[in-house]
């Protein structure tokens, strides 16, 4: 008997690995670690939104002197966070590009005088125009960033658009919007560090990518790379928010470590975590669509914009991916999408779960609802009319090589909600409900609407060849298997699946599997915890290191080719008491036949794509013109499901998640500055809001992913906006084309659709 | 039982913190929005961050380091496991707090008397469903527990 066959690991429903620490309050996050002779440190940041320093004087009665002081002069290496055109500051050094921008840190023993020491802080700034949307940046209303305030811009053209305009027996045009959104991670952003010239610099903090941070530090000290150790702490939720802002965080910590000589603790409160760090990048996306009377896609032509804030940061790589997700899972011969991330004098927009797919789904979904009404088809039929199937090509001309049933996964979504019989029953209607003996109309209404969309898994294009991922695998004393990996813990379950995908490769009980704190002085780089990658493709690498593991043990003849969980702990231990030390290493290699040319966008965009149809029903009282969802469906085809629990719990949390960047979530700017940054006033929703939300999975097993497997996280951000909006039009006849759908919003809309209609009526002779 | 002296307008938060090193209470607003700080005071569950010290005096506070009895875990801390209730765990503590204090008043609620039970504490991994079925759970475990022993 082989031993993966009586030992099967994935497709088990295994308990959190981490789950006892965390169900007893024992699980320690960086606020819960102390240092002796801790300081606390603190960021002094711009009030304005674009200026020139000219001064800075300490006031008050404060003893300065017991206060460290750091400046950008203290900087003993480069001023700027490295990650991809390096342009932002760690400190402000003359010019300031958007409020709240770091340009002093302090630190003291006592946390409450800091807060004082702040406000005594005098900060003169000659201030500068400054811009605020993506239309004055586009429009080049002040010029914010380089020559002409764009970051990046793309395109991707297929076949060609301009010869089909002429002869097309339908063109339809849409504009659709997004609006920024805030992670909301309960645990807040914070780090500790303790760094000095001898030892170097050390830093423990809440953070998905250990490497980015290590990497960061690097340039920021000046030091060789061994001088520099990066610890990820217990993590209370990232979502993308704690992927590239914490080499902002750290460095600020190792800052004021290294100039004080103490360590020091930097926790961010809420109003500063909301109103300083990464959100969401706004959007704007143009669609002009040709299509022919049979309902066949003839042409598409996007444009994507995204406003990136003021500093690069990782928006070329979110322009990306929102760039490639734009035409969706249908299939249509000619394709041209223009995209550009641009500047504005906003705090910097970064990852966010999804990064760019979300706003750029929500708009073609919204368009291709529109586009059908136009023709007089179904939503639903249109999209079967339209679906990618294998052997066809998407917008970049990646040939799908993979059997997709989207009309199946459409099929099986619908009945699950009785899709059909509700859209007709809802249409436009009011239910009756019993008032006394009497049976009026609601102020209620119904309705029910569905999204179809695909999510590719891992870096983009290239990206992972250039990641170049590598996970390792160590015998422990005890003769259990040790996961060496940078890959984060923060709640997605990575340290439960990477257990199931060792135990099943080797066939042995998941408790002998074990998963390093990730700690760059003793994990290696297994890439960013972003992206969907983790369980597909470092997944992938686990396996790989752990089935190396075991060949060496059977090559030495400690372990025969059938065992049982015993005789391979028995030969574990055998091998560190007689060989010594037993570590081995896998690093990423492309599967087969993947080809990308990053100059022309045209290739194989992602090794696979998740594919998923999403039916929300909502309930819109014509009252108040609050939305309520009823009951939300998620049906998806993942690849194989590692963990079912930790698989749909990811969905549901996603699913939540959109829910409120599409009817909560509603970021307020003033000049710049986020105006609500509390949870009093930036509402996401509660226990008491959410639908129950029904997940449902679909297995087609991925060649190259671990067992299977593909991605997954980031895939239930997608669909639930333009569904929702979907289904308020099946409720109200009127389409939205924005979101956060506010009730303020649908006010102004629907009071300006009547008055148009009693105008129109008025003229009739 | 342990005692502390603290400024009279510190946070009940920070005293547990900081001076008791009790660290599974957790800040995640400060404004008693999120219930990360839960505990439980005289029977009555609180946002710890919204409480000066002053206010407890004499007062008997229960933390989630005090809900498990010794490796013994609680009831809803074995279905939060069980059934996926935890992800990252940072509003964790709470949210077990909530739900034994729920299932304290009201042994068989509803679905919606959970939803409205745990309202006061957010979580941004989970959709909730997932904490549902742990406090469902609970229950049921609970009912067969009074079943056996009666």
């Amino acid at each position: 008997m082989s031993p993966q066959t009586n030992n099967r690991s994935i497709g088990k429903a295994a308990p959190r690995k981490e789950g006892r620490k965390k169900v007893t309050g024992a699980a320690l996050y960086v606020d819960d670690i102390s240092f002796p002779e801790m300081l606390h440190g603190t960021t002094v940041r711009s009030q304005v939104a674009r200026g020139r320093i000219k001064s800075i004087s300490f006031e008050g009665d404060l003893r300065w002197d017991e206060f460290t002081i750091v400046t950008a002069k203290d900087i003993p290496g480069e001023n700027y966070v490295a990650l991809i055109l390096n342009d932002q500051p760690y400190l402000a050094e003359e010019l300031i590009n958007h409020p709240e921008e770091p340009i002093l840190l302090l630190a003291h023993p006592d946390k409450y005088l800091l807060e004082e020491a702040r406000r005594n802080l005098r900060i003169e700034v000659e201030e500068l125009p400054a811009i605020f949307t993506l239309e004055d940046s586009l429009n080049q209303k002040e010029i914010v960033w380089g020559d002409d305030n764009v970051f990046k811009s793309f395109l991707v053209d297929k076949g060609n658009v301009n010869d089909v305009w002429a002869s097309a027996d339908f063109i339809v045009e849409g504009e659709y919007h997004t609006g920024a959104q805030e992670q909301l991670y309960i645990e807040n952003n914070g780090a500790i560090a303790i760094a000095n010239a001898q030892d170097g610099v050390t830093v423990w903090g809440s953070m998905q990518c250990p490497y980015y941070v290590h990497k960061a530090l690097v340039k920021l000290f000046g030091l060789p790379e061994e001088k520099i150790r990066v610890i990820q702490t217990e993590t209370g939720g990232g979502f993308g928010g704690k992927e590239e802002y914490p080499s902002l965080l750290a460095g600020h910590a190792a800052l004021l470590s290294w100039k004080s000589g103490k360590p020091v603790k930097m926790i961010y409160d809420r109003a500063e975590d909301m109103v300083a760090t990464t959100k969401r990048h706004p959007s704007r996306t143009r669609h002009k669509t040709a299509v022919a009377k049979d309902g066949k896609l003839l042409a598409m032509e996007i444009e994507f914009i995204i406003d990136g804030g003021a500093y690069c940061t990782l928006s070329p790589v979110v322009l990306s991916r929102g760039t490639i997700h734009a035409a969706g899972p249908y299939f249509c011969p000619n394709v041209r999408i223009r995209s550009s991330a641009v500047a504005t004098n906003i705090p910097p927009h970064g990852a966010f779960r999804g990064f760019g797919a979300p706003q750029s789904i929500f708009a073609l979904e919204r368009q291709l609802d529109k586009v059908a009404k136009t023709i007089g088809l179904t939503p639903d039929e249109f999209r079967r009319r339209n679906f990618v199937v294998e052997g066809q090509t998407t917008a970049t001309n990646q040939v799908i090589r993979e059997k997709v049933d989207m009309t199946g996964l459409l099929e099986r979504a619908f009945e699950l909600t009785d899709y059909h019989e509700k859209t007709r029953r809802f249409r436009g209607s009011s239910p009756t409900v019993r008032e006394g003996s009497n049976e009026v109309r609601s102020w209620v209404k119904k309705g029910i609407g569905f999204a179809s969309f695909m999510h590719g898994a891992g870096f983009t294009g290239s990206g992972e060849v250039y990641l170049a991922s590598v996970v390792g695998a160590e015998a422990t004393a005890e003769g259990r298997v040790r996961i060496l990996a940078a890959s984060t813990e923060i709640g997605q379950g990575t340290n439960t699946i990477f257990s199931q995908i060792a135990a099943e490769a080797l066939g042995v009980d998941e408790s002998l599997i074990e998963v390093a704190q990730p700690d760059t002085s003793h994990v290696p780089n297994s890439g960013p915890t972003v992206a969907s990658r983790t369980c597909m493709v470092v997944g992938k690498l686990v396996e790989s290191a752990v089935l190396g593991l075991k060949q060496t043990l059977i090559g030495t003849g400690l372990l025969h080719e059938t065992y049982d969980s015993a005789a391979f702990q028995q030969a574990c231990r055998k091998h560190l008491d007689s060989v010594g030390p037993l570590k081995t290493f896998s690093t990423y290699h492309p599967p087969p036949n993947v080809r990308w040319d990053d100059e022309k966008y045209q290739g194989d965009a992602y090794g696979t794509y998740a594919w998923a149809v999403y039916v929300a029903e909502v309930s819109v009282d014509m009252l108040t013109y609050e939305v309520h969802v009823d009951d939300f469906v998620a049906v998806q085809e993942v690849g194989r499901v590692i963990n079912p629990v930790l698989a749909a719990g990811q969905i549901e949390g996603g699913v939540a998640q959109a829910i409120g960047f599409t009817l909560f979530e509603n970021v307020v700017w003033q000049n710049g500055r986020m105006a609500n940054g509390q949870m009093t006033n930036y509402i996401m929703p509660t226990a008491a809001d959410i639908p129950p939300i029904r997940v449902y999975f679909e297995e087609n097993p991925y060649a190259y992913g671990p067992g299977g497997a593909k991605g997954i996280g980031e895939l239930p951000m997608d669909g639930a906006a333009p569904a929702i909006l979907s289904a308020i039009e099946n409720a109200t006849g009127v389409s939205f084309n924005h979101v956060p759908l506010m009730p303020e919003a649908m006010i102004d809309e629907l009071s300006v659709l009547y008055e148009e209609a009693g105008a129109s009526n008025r003229s009739k002779p | 039982m342990r005692s502390v002296e603290a400024h009279p307008m510190e946070r009940l938060l920070d005293v547990l913190r900081e001076q008791l090193h009790l660290t599974g209470t957790k800040e995640g607003c400060g404004e008693g929005e999120c219930g990360a700080c839960s505990v439980v005071i005289d029977g009555r569950i609180v946002n710890s961050c919204l409480v000066p010290i002053a206010q407890v005096e004499g007062s008997e506070i229960k933390t989630i380091e005090g809900v498990a009895s010794g490796d013994q875990l609680h009831a809803v801390q074995q279905a939060f496991i069980d059934c996926g209730g935890a992800q990252c765990g940072i509003c964790t503590p709470g949210m077990v707090l909530a739900a034994v204090d729920l299932l304290g008043r009201n042994p068989n609620p509803s679905e919606a008397e959970i939803r409205n039970g745990l309202a006061g504490n957010l979580c941004r991994c989970t959709g909730y469903m997932k904490i549902f079925e742990s406090v469902l759970r609970a229950c049921q475990k609970g009912n067969e527990v009074s079943t056996t022993t009666r």
